[in-house]
């Protein structure tokens, strides 16, 4: 309880004041209209709050339901304790997308209009639909931490029942929108960098989503153990890391593959500046998360597990970044640099999810998943 | 029967009647221009200008020459915009016009960043702002009349009528003065075709015309999209049958152990 309260002094004071800055820079663009808080433009329509927001946000989120598969549905029990916090920064992740499009949507108020006007040939149509489902789903999912601390047991045990189908619908759903956020660039198939296009994009957002997912798991894990004092057990978050070469293997084959497959891969070596991205993508954030998650000696401590784990996560997201914003060419005549209340807006939802998990840690059973049996 | 308008860069004299024009018909706001060391203004085109020409100085066959462009929306066959629209906003009707329902917008701003000759444009300075373009004058189009810039043209570089018969009409034009034209119908194939044509003296990328392919922006998107269903069924059952499986194995387990750890 001590511990809390001090750590209320400093971080949290920060947070509280980066949220409120985000708060009244949202009220001034809906005063003023996004061209008064941002340096958007219609050679660029889509900037910082798509790539690092939405892109990013969605892809960094994965956490809950890689671990809801590895638990639930591989039933690999060695994992029990980090499923529910995963859940929990997942649900919470995919509120902060939420409320970062409400912000960046023109008009917000119409967000319902996915709803009822259907247009079953858009991948963002699909995205929509996804993450409004699968945030449905991941409150579910969290809801019986709040049923346990109220001690409500009569929709504990309906959860229960449901577990199993929701976790899958969830993977479903995960799997559908994670893929088609690399469906909706292949609209763009004359903008996306040749390095990156292919028709395979969905595949590679989606196997680089679930490796990054493991790697925030880690990641989050070693945080908080570290700011909320409770201690994990090294050897599961190493078993984590096992897997991460597994996943980021065939992602690593799948993008060179496709790259010399059709063509390009000249590029690599011609295409400059691109290249240097590319390179420092696949070497930085694919090749060397490999290697080091290979190493027994890496999967035996936990600070080297978070600095691979934190690589794993840098890498993905300079992959976001390249993809909806560094590579992907705007209209000619144009630039870009965020404006600082883009900024302040992204900054004050990233603070005001961590004051929520600060919360929810203090007054939430997340680190007790309670009896998991499922009467599937 | 889809209708279209041809463009012939060497009958334009650069008038910017057009760009008048359509800002008259449509009534749309003018915009505060500063010189940019050209005759050509505004930069962009944007929310408030549907049309405008582009002045490009450049060294063609019989030396240094003015070459004039219409920019607008071309109406494309198969609208990136259409695919994009989260709610469907864009409608491709049969008039050939590819026109916007601002009623179901939500200004996600998708159809701008997908559109590959760069049009639709977003109103950043409203609160409550719309996407707009070009529509092809469908208010006119629907009545039977030619676009209003269409129509102001005094050069005849502008001419409107069926897609059909106006690309007919360019290749004639090409065929009988072929040191008058590059041999290319902009627009015939570009991104699967588009109602406005051009046909011009210099090539098209040398007055800034992107490079497309023949094939329609979707191609690659709409199989993926058609593959959602069946990829949803294949993940959920494949699910359920690891589940099944690796369920199954853990009851033998416990039950060699004989320890019970339910509940
Ligand atoms: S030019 Fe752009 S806005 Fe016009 S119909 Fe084609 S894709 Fe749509
Ligand atoms: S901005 Fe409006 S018209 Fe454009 S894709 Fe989004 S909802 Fe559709
Ligand atoms: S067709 Fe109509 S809306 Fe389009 S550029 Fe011409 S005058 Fe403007």
């Amino acid at each position: 309880m001590k511990e809390s309260r001090r750590s209320l002094t400093a971080g949290t004071m920060i947070l509280i004041a980066l949220a409120s800055i985000g708060f009244f820079v949202a009220v001034y663009r809906f005063i003023y209209g996004l061209g008064a808080i941002t340096n958007l433009s219609d050679g660029r329509p889509w900037g910082f709050w798509i790539s690092f927001d939405l892109y990013c946000g969605v892809a960094l989120a994965s956490g809950g339901f890689t671990m809801a598969a590895i638990f639930y549905i591989f039933c690999r029990r060695k994992y029990h304790d980090l499923v529910r916090p995963a859940i929990m920064t997942a649900f919470l992740g995919y509120i902060l997308v939420v409320f970062a499009l409400l912000i960046d949507l023109g008009q917000p108020w119409r967000i319902w209009h996915a709803i009822i006007f259907w247009n079953i040939n858009s991948p963002l149509f699909e995205v929509a639909w996804c993450v409004m489902l699968y945030s449905s789903v991941l409150a579910l999912e969290f809801s019986p931490a709040v049923f346990e601390r109220l001690q409500w047991k009569v929709p504990l045990r309906l959860i229960r029942r449901i577990q199993i189908p929701l976790v899958i619908g969830g993977i479903v759903l995960s799997t559908g929108h994670q893929s088609s956020l690399g469906t909706m660039l292949t609209l763009m198939h004359d903008k996306v960098h040749p390095l990156w296009f292919s028709p395979m994009l969905p595949v590679h957002f989606f196997i680089s989503a679930l490796s990054v997912g493991l790697a925030m798991v880690i990641f989050e894990a070693s945080l908080s153990a570290k700011a909320f004092n409770h201690d994990v057990d090294v050897n599961v978050l190493g078993g984590l890391g096992r897997m991460v070469p597994w996943v980021l293997g065939p992602y690593l084959i799948a993008r060179v593959i496709d790259v010399i497959f059709r063509g390009n891969f000249g590029l690599a070596f011609t295409a400059f500046p691109q290249n240097l991205l590319w390179w420092l993508e696949i070497l930085g954030g694919v090749v060397l998360p490999i290697v080091l998650f290979s190493m027994p000696g890496v999967r035996k401590s936990k600070s080297k597990l978070f600095w691979s784990a934190l690589i794993v996560v840098l890498g993905l997201m300079l992959n976001r970044f390249n993809v909806s914003l560094f590579i992907l060419e705007g209209r000619p005549g144009y630039s870009y640099w965020p404006h600082w209340m883009e900024i302040a807006i992204s900054a004050g939802l990233f603070s005001a999810a961590l004051l929520t998990m600060q919360l929810a840690n203090r007054y939430l059973p997340v680190y007790h998943l309670g009896p998991t049996d499922d009467a599937a | 029967m889809s209708k279209g308008v041809l463009f012939d860069a060497t009958k334009c004299i650069g008038c910017r009647a057009c760009q008048v024009a359509c800002k008259s018909w449509n009534e749309n706001r003018s915009e505060d221009t500063a010189n940019r060391g050209t005759a050509e203004n505004p930069p962009h085109l944007s929310a408030d200008t549907w049309t405008k020409m582009r002045f490009t100085e450049i060294e063609g066959k019989d030396g240094f020459q003015w070459v004039f462009t219409k920019l607008q929306c071309m109406h494309c066959e198969h609208p990136a915009c259409a695919t994009a629209c989260i709610v469907g906003a864009f409608e491709k009707t049969k008039e050939g016009a590819v026109v916007y329902d601002a009623k179901k917008c939500i200004g996600c701003r998708y159809c701008m960043v997908a559109c590959p000759f760069g049009v639709p444009a977003f109103e950043w300075d409203r609160p409550i702002p719309y996407i707009r373009k070009c529509t092809f004058c469908f208010d006119r189009l629907k009545g039977g009349m030619a676009p209003s810039c269409a129509t102001a043209c005094p050069s005849g570089a502008l001419s409107f009528g069926d897609r059909a018969e106006l690309l007919a009409e360019a290749k004639r034009r090409i065929e009988t003065a072929p040191a008058r034209y590059v041999p290319h119908v902009y627009g015939e194939k570009e991104a699967g075709g588009t109602c406005w044509l051009y046909i011009s003296s210099v090539p098209f990328e040398s007055v800034g015309f992107p490079k497309l392919g023949p094939e329609r922006m979707s191609v690659f998107s709409d199989p993926l999209m058609h593959a959602v269903p069946p990829v949803a069924v294949v993940v959920a059952g494949l699910m359920t049958g690891i589940y099944w499986f690796s369920k199954r194995r853990e009851k033998i387990a416990a039950h060699e152990d004989i320890s019970e750890e339910k509940e």
